[in-house]
């Protein structure tokens, strides 16, 4: 059986000093998914670093949700952008001579 | 380390408000923050003086002795003391300001260095962090060492770790190593790293994704008449025939002898082979008698 790594919704909130609302409102936006056991909520570890990017958007640089929402898609399609970008400046290396 | 005008640097006025402040530190916080900058790292440098800038600034303690001592700010205590002390004994002397303004004309010039250090420090300890915070690094290998998963070792921040890359990575692609990243805060997970691997070209072989391409030379008897030849590939020799009447620039494709496939093990892209046709030089009497009937016929 596969070991999941969960982080409480509240000690994360409590930790970050912030609002269990806006985590609601990431999960409700569909930016995160949350777990729920025994009546607890909780996000997967992996998910972690995605989080904390969205407590420092909308605390820190006061982006609201929407601002996240379209930032995020934004940086996904930059990401698969620069993967292109790679793979033909791989593929032209075909023609370097070096 | 030259003086830093944070006033500057968040483009405001020395009379600006708090609220002024925060808006400009957020303003230039939404350009230059590492979150949206991914990979940049003048971004990040960038963002770090204005961090530095708004954690001086946003503190009305901290402001009022960056404006009254300039760039000596972070010793203004012991400037007051050095004050306070110089007024008691010499009473006769005209007010502190003047002294200090005498002290920070070049005196102090050493101590602008550290204030930054303490500045970042203070910087660090007010921020909430519970995740470790993430490496990058950059590894280069030669084409040859991703064909065969290998392992390495690399030093980050003075640790050693061990790596197992994986054959058939890719120029430019980059891999996490869960954990290995920053210590986390309060318990929480540590960091992860990301090393970013450089390929370099190899002299006789092209990567294209997962297919490799080389050229090689071919006699001119050969490549009329046909026959056997033997070239290199990554995995060793092969023998490759040469079918009769082959022209200059012809291809031929090599089934799974190109470079491995990147976690796939067993698969392989394919090589092709371009033949370069050399002319024969230095031919003898017989040999050009010969290509003059050939060309006759």
């Amino acid at each position: 059986m596969e070991t999941e790594y969960l982080i409480a919704i509240e000690e994360f909130c409590t930790s970050h000093n912030i609002e269990i609302s806006f985590i609601s409102s990431l999960q409700q936006s569909g930016l995160i998914e949350i777990t729920t056991k025994k009546e607890s909520s909780f996000i997967e570890a992996d998910q972690l670093k995605q989080l904390e990017k969205y407590v420092r958007l909308y605390y820190e640089m006061d982006i609201n949700l929407e601002g996240i929402e379209t930032i995020n898609y934004l940086l996904q399609r930059i990401g698969s952008m620069q993967d292109e970008i790679r793979i033909l400046r791989n593929r032209l290396r075909v023609y370097e001579n070096e | 380390m030259d003086f830093v005008d944070y006033y500057k640097l968040l483009g405001i006025e020395k009379t600006a408000t708090p609220k002024e402040i925060k808006s400009a530190y957020r303003k230039l916080a939404r350009k230059h923050h590492p979150d949206l900058n991914p990979n940049d790292k003048d971004a990040k440098r960038k963002f770090q003086q204005i961090n530095e800038a708004n954690e001086v600034l946003s503190d009305p303690e901290k402001r009022k002795k960056y404006d009254q001592y300039g760039k000596d700010w972070q010793h203004s205590e012991q400037f007051e003391k050095q004050q306070q002390y110089q007024n008691q004994n010499r009473p006769s002397q005209s007010g502190g300001s003047r002294y200090s303004q005498t002290q920070s004309d070049g005196d102090f010039s050493d101590f602008f260095e550290s204030m930054f250090g303490g500045a970042r420090g203070a910087g660090r300890s007010r921020q909430v962090k519970y995740r470790g915070e993430d490496y990058t690094t950059e590894l280069q290998l030669e084409l040859i060492d991703a064909y065969k998963t290998h392992k390495q070792t690399l030093n980050v921040n003075g640790e050693k770790i061990r790596i197992t890359v994986p054959a058939g990575i890719e120029n430019g692609q980059t891999i996490k190593i869960a954990g290995h990243g920053g210590k986390g805060i309060n318990g929480g997970p540590d960091g992860d790293l990301y090393i970013t691997f450089l390929i370099s070209n190899h002299p006789d072989f092209k990567r294209s994704g997962n297919d490799l391409y080389t050229t090689v030379d071919l006699d001119l008897y050969k490549a009329v008449l046909g026959g056997e030849i033997t070239i290199e590939t990554l995995s060793g020799k092969v023998k490759l025939n040469v079918k009769p009447e082959t022209q200059n620039g012809n291809k031929v494709k090599l089934k799974n002898k190109g470079f491995p496939v990147y976690k796939s093990e067993g698969q392989y892209g394919d090589l092709y082979v371009t033949y370069s046709i050399k002319i024969p030089t230095n031919l003898s009497e017989k040999q050009k008698e010969l290509f003059n009937q050939l060309s006759e016929m």
